[in-house]
């Protein structure tokens, strides 16, 4: 039931229409940054604000609507997100990533390749890459009109100078289309690999922030690597413990004090999915 | 055996049922009314009014009734409900200067035209526990005596005319709005005075007396601190005047601070400003000093790197709405990441202890 005090999807049409400006450009500049007036949410910053105002922006109401957080749909913050989009655009809402139009996802992609028409729209809590290396906002938007980024590289070289290795495990920032550097949001380098050249549309949201970024279909996203120390996606060396997929994102669950553990994949859908058809065979 | 963490959903609402049972409390005692709040906890809700950035003592009382009186959490209840007000024009600029005013002290000028009003402070209050207070039923009443309207300008604007004061810059330009517009850098002064109107008044306040210890000095004096109510005019283009649409309380701060001046300008000297709606004049004298620490580069100070001198520090860091959502937001889920970092750690500890083994053998 639609919440007839406010808005369809709680915005009203002139807050959307500017979000969907910023989204245009950001769809037409890949990469870059938008400045967007963010608009306060009746949920906190850090809870998704950004990813909940572009998908009030980009819903229609015969969408289909999927929210994931941690890769899971019934984790408390993407169960107040979905009742939220029921409560205010009463829209169809699914489990099963490929019914969805609009998956809105904090920290992962989910497993099953999207296609064309869907739109992934991240959470996104810190949009600059380079803040942690540079704080002022004046700065970093200098260094990215230039493309100056000595000091991502440099910070990945002391990183294996000191470790032997790059100690960036999420939001591992990518190159777009040989221009901007960008942050994927703190998806687990895992998942890198599939924002490049995916056939969805991919919107990412920061409201505290106040930036829209984008990545059109097919679009070339390059994780930034050293020729002798190349990027490399990482999982735990396991199989789901439940499915027994062996390309998955997988959780690491403690199962009791004395040090067990089980290991399950982080996208309950695609896990759920593989153990109902596991069981239709077993059964056939 | 592993069990998944379904039922999100049912948790939530149990949550949410066992919230409103705390907040009303122990049923035996009586329910608090939005009227007593806002008749009772006035600065309360002029607090929220002003972080809010919403000026209706009405929903700003509900709102600290329903936050269980944490302000912050009221200020955030009513900044999103502002979200949801259609805005269909801006007031003409509010004249402080033809404020009825209710409290009025100038710390430069033993007395001044208008005269010193101290109204309802707690200044010179001692800060004896009242357990008076704890009885019911009390109704304190004021002395009253007809006063004739008095007409109080500014006191800064008599020094203006002596040229002593460095002069307001004269602008017709519209200021930027900040809840419509994304904040960008460089911030000009009216974008800054805004940020600090609605911003964390401890954050402000504490920003303030970093600059009073040293940390970027101001040196300020209370020129004029002023409460009272002021007409808010709209020019409604139908009518083709402004009529009144209302009234306002607010509190304004001007500081006096040392010089500007060069070799061919004789020293003057220069102005913080605070505005604040509401009651709230902690707050309006730390937005008049922050103002002025923010002012380094125009009137040509050195930067000593103090943190009230840093716009980009000062403004992105005194919202508390966005920085108690950021701040709180480590506690949702991470697992994912979390989980990464341990696979990182793992693989970078077997890399450190393989040559240690190696080197042992």
């Amino acid at each position: 039931m639609t919440d007839q005090a406010y808005n369809f999807a709680y915005l009203d049409e002139a807050t959307k229409r500017m979000i969907r400006r910023a989204l245009l450009k950001g769809l037409a500049i890949p990469g870059y940054q938008v400045p967007f007036a963010s608009r306060e949410m009746p949920m906190p910053y850090g809870w998704g604000t950004g990813g909940v105002q572009v998908t009030a922006a980009c819903l229609t109401p015969e969408d289909t609507l999927k929210v994931i957080d941690q890769g899971a749909d019934d984790t408390t913050n993407a169960v107040s997100i979905r009742k939220f989009f029921e409560r205010t655009a009463d829209v169809a809402t699914t489990e099963a990533t490929a019914e969805a139009t609009v998956i809105q996802t904090r920290h992962r992609i989910p497993e099953v390749p999207l296609t064309e028409g869907q739109i992934l729209v991240y959470q996104v809590p810190i949009p600059e890459p380079l803040r942690f290396l540079e704080p002022r906002e004046s700065e970093t938007r200098k260094m990215h009109a230039l493309s100056e980024y000595g000091l991502m590289h440099v910070k990945l070289y002391e990183d294996i100078a000191r470790h032997g290795a790059i100690a960036t495990s999420y939001a591992y920032p990518v190159q777009v289309e040989g221009h901007y550097v960008m942050d994927p949001s703190p998806i687990p380098k895992f998942d890198n690999p599939k924002l490049g050249d995916n056939a969805a549309i991919q919107l990412f949201g920061a409201g505290r922030e106040q930036r829209i970024y984008a990545l059109p279909p097919y679009t070339r996203v390059v994780s930034l690597d050293f020729e002798d120390h190349p990027f490399e996606p990482t999982k735990a060396d396991h199989s789901c413990d439940l499915c027994g997929a062996g390309d998955t994102y997988l959780d690491e669950v403690i199962t009791d004090d004395q040090g067990s553990r089980m290991f399950v994949c982080s996208d309950t859908n695609y896990c759920v999915t593989r153990q109902a058809e596991a069981e239709a065979g077993a059964a056939q | 055996m592993y069990v998944a963490t379904k039922g999100g959903e049912r948790a939530i609402d149990a949550a949410h049922q066992w919230l409103a049972e705390e907040r009303r409390g122990d049923p035996a005692i009586p329910e608090l009314s939005v009227d007593q709040i806002r008749e009772q906890m006035t600065l309360a809700v002029n607090r929220v009014m002003a972080e809010g950035s919403l000026y209706d003592p009405d929903l700003a009382g509900l709102a600290i009734k329903q936050a269980r009186g944490d302000l912050i959490e009221a200020v955030f209840l009513l900044r999103a409900y502002r979200t949801t007000l259609p805005r269909f024009g801006a007031s003409e600029p509010v004249d402080t200067g033809e404020m009825r005013i209710t409290r009025r002290i100038s710390a430069t000028f033993k007395d001044a035209p208008g005269g010193q009003i101290l109204g309802p402070t707690f200044d010179y209050t001692h800060r004896l526990l009242d357990f008076k207070l704890m009885a019911e039923g009390e109704t304190p009443t004021a002395q009253q005596k007809p006063s004739d309207p008095v007409d109080a300008p500014h006191i800064l604007s008599l020094l203006d005319r002596d040229g002593l004061m460095e002069p307001l810059e004269q602008t017709d330009a519209t200021p930027a709005d900040l809840t419509r517009e994304p904040m960008s850098m460089p911030a000009d002064r009216p974008l800054r005075l805004q940020a600090l109107a609605r911003g964390d008044e401890g954050f402000v306040l504490s920003m303030a007396y970093s600059t009073q210890r040293g940390y970027g000095r101001t040196h300020a004096f209370v020129g004029e601190l002023r409460i009272g109510t002021c007409d808010v005019e709209m020019f409604v283009p139908e009518l083709g005047f402004a009529i009144e649409i209302g009234e306002i309380e607010l509190t304004e701060c001007e500081t006096v601070n040392q010089f500007t001046g060069s070799k061919t300008q004789p020293p003057q000297f220069t102005r913080g400003y605070g505005l604040v709606m509401g009651q709230s004049e902690r707050k309006a004298i730390s937005v008049s000093l922050v103002d002025r620490a923010l002012r380094w580069d125009e009137l040509g100070e050195d930067n000593v790197g103090a943190p009230a001198q840093d716009t980009e520090f000062v403004l992105y860091h005194c919202d508390n709405i966005q920085a108690t959502g950021f701040l709180e937001h480590i506690k949702l889920p991470h697992y994912v990441d979390f989980q990464s970092e341990l696979e990182l750690i793992r693989k970078i500890r077997r890399a450190a202890e393989t040559p240690m083994q190696e080197a042992a053998e």
